[in-house]
């Protein structure tokens, strides 16, 4: 299959190679703030709250709530042609942090997703070195 | 924090002489996307009465300046490649201003050229942005599930029934002003609100008819000082009032999801213009999604946040209406090539000066043209006046 037809991978960047390889060990993890005790997704080089760079990685015990969704039906890639429909969102941790995933484990229809119910962690392996951080519904 | 009072200083200090799109509009596959800058910008000096030889600064966004200007085959002696998405040309219009103010051109040009249609060669996304590590893997990709995450906050914020109702009378009322744009792509094909709500889903909430076209197009702008746009070959728009800025890239991070960045640009704007909401005689307000204009009229202040769906009911923004809104028909009815800000000037503009036909709205004297770019990530507001 040509390259465009794959769904796209990251490339992780030297603030994010530990992210990524966690991932891989299924386990999600974000920065902390040793000074201000800020969390913070994505990964970088200073906490965007007080701008120390004394960051430490916290491990996610996987669990929190759904701040929104869409259900894709228009394959915005190639690479998700065989995908649709499925459900995009945006996940608030329960350590305080937001961050983009897919909802997996649930009908893509509007009336069985609710803003606000409980999720908990699974991972989508999408290639030999790439671990994607999902979240299904909890029970 | 901007400086309202030497904002002020340079309000009404320079103007819009010129405004063009190019030759055509829609599906264009014999025009490159520089093709489409040089036309455009070619009209636009012609509509101002200049040559590219009067040009000293040049403006443009998605490509380089550097691209642009060797093309045209000028030697700007200010250049300026902001490119923050669609908002960008509106902000240029604020940058030429401060520029012409400042000394450092006299003849502004602002073009603006995309093939988001029939690109032959469109331009790859850096793989190693934090966009495409985080969001791309999950096909959180392109505007329309960006935008429908943000509108299903927003309708759990705000009601689920009274947001859709508001997206269709969005929708309804863009489509009968692009019925009277001739040059608008669906300007023989009327909309009504059955064939909104059946028309089929790309991003859940988004209907199709939510979504912007996706047209080839260009356009461009002639800016200068407010003494030698007398000599001009139209009347004036003077640029009163302009604001700019962005709080995110990714939709993810975006701070509140019912609230961009319009929430400052327009206050400013208006405050530098010295004048408020009701003097405006027309609002061009980028409709990249039906969601986008709900959401910017409560930004921009025009009503209180979760108070759109009443501002915009019974057609009001609809020809005849008492809230003249998106007269050209729009991103959403009249061409969006991927990057459509620089539109909303070009319309403004031209109400200003009573060029607009059967669309033409009475005693249009002031006017907001609000841009809104990347993932509601950028806006840039303008306060313009008929001179």
């Amino acid at each position: 299959m040509p390259e465009e037809n794959n769904r796209p991978a990251p490339i992780p960047q030297p603030e994010s190679d530990y992210y990524w390889e966690q991932a891989k060990a299924g386990k999600l993890v974000f920065q902390k703030c040793g000074a201000c005790g800020s969390v913070q997704f994505f990964p970088r080089v200073l906490c965007t709250s007080c701008n120390s760079t004394d960051l430490e990685w916290i491990e996610s015990a996987g669990k929190g709530s759904l701040f929104t969704f869409s259900i894709v039906h228009q394959p915005p890639h190639p690479g998700f042609r065989n995908a649709v429909p499925y459900i995009t969102a945006i996940v608030e941790l329960d350590e305080g942090v937001k961050m983009p995933s897919q909802l997996i484990g649930i009908d893509p229809e509007p009336e069985q997703i609710e803003i606000g119910m409980r999720l908990e962690l699974a991972f989508e392996e999408l290639n030999d070195s790439i671990s994607l951080p999902v979240f299904r519904p909890v029970g | 924090m901007p400086n309202i009072q030497r904002l002020k200083n340079i309000s009404g200090t320079a103007a819009i002489v010129g405004v063009a799109e190019s030759d055509s509009l829609g599906k264009v596959p014999d025009r490159s996307p520089l093709a489409l800058h040089a036309e455009a910008a070619l009209n636009a000096l012609d509509d101002a009465g200049l040559q590219l030889s009067d040009v000293d600064g040049m403006f443009t966004a998605g490509w380089s300046t550097l691209d642009v200007a060797e093309y045209l085959g000028i030697e700007p002696r200010f250049t300026d490649s902001t490119s923050v998405g669609g908002s960008s040309f509106v902000m240029h219009v604020a940058h030429a201003v401060a520029a012409i103010a400042a000394g450092y051109c006299e003849v502004a040009l602002i073009t603006h050229g995309q093939s988001g249609r029939s690109d032959r060669a469109p331009i790859p996304r850096n793989p190693g942005a934090p966009m495409t590590q985080y969001e791309y893997p999950y096909g959180i990709i392109g505007p329309p599930v960006s935008y429908a995450m943000a509108c299903r906050r927003y309708m759990h914020e705000y009601g689920e029934d009274r947001t859709r109702q508001a997206l269709a009378e969005i929708a309804v009322s863009t489509r009968k002003w692009a019925n009277l744009n001739p040059r608008a792509y669906f300007h023989d094909r009327p909309l009504s609100f059955d064939e909104y709500h059946d028309s089929r889903w790309v991003a859940w909430p988004f209907h199709l008819v939510d979504c912007c076209l996706v047209t080839d197009a260009g356009a461009a702008i002639v800016v200068t000082t407010a003494e030698r746009a007398r000599d001009c070959r139209k009347g004036a728009v003077t640029v009163l009032g302009a604001g700019e800025g962005h709080d995110h890239s990714m939709i993810s991070q975006m701070p509140d999801l019912t609230r961009a960045f319009g929430r400052n640009t327009g206050p400013q704007a208006l405050e530098m213009a010295g004048v408020s909401h009701a003097d405006l005689d027309l609002a061009m307000i980028y409709d990249s999604f039906t969601y986008t204009v709900l959401v910017t009229l409560e930004n921009l202040g025009f009503c209180a946040a979760g108070e759109g769906p009443d501002f915009v009911a019974d057609q009001v923004t609809a020809p005849g209406g008492s809230f003249p809104l998106n007269t050209s028909g729009g991103g959403l009815s009249y061409t969006h090539p991927g990057m459509y800000g620089i539109f909303t000037v070009v319309e403004a503009v031209r109400q200003l000066r009573g060029e607009t036909g059967d669309r033409q709205i009475d005693n249009c004297d002031l006017a907001l043209a609000h841009g809104t770019g990347g993932l509601l990530s950028s806006t840039g507001t303008l306060v313009l006046g008929s001179s």
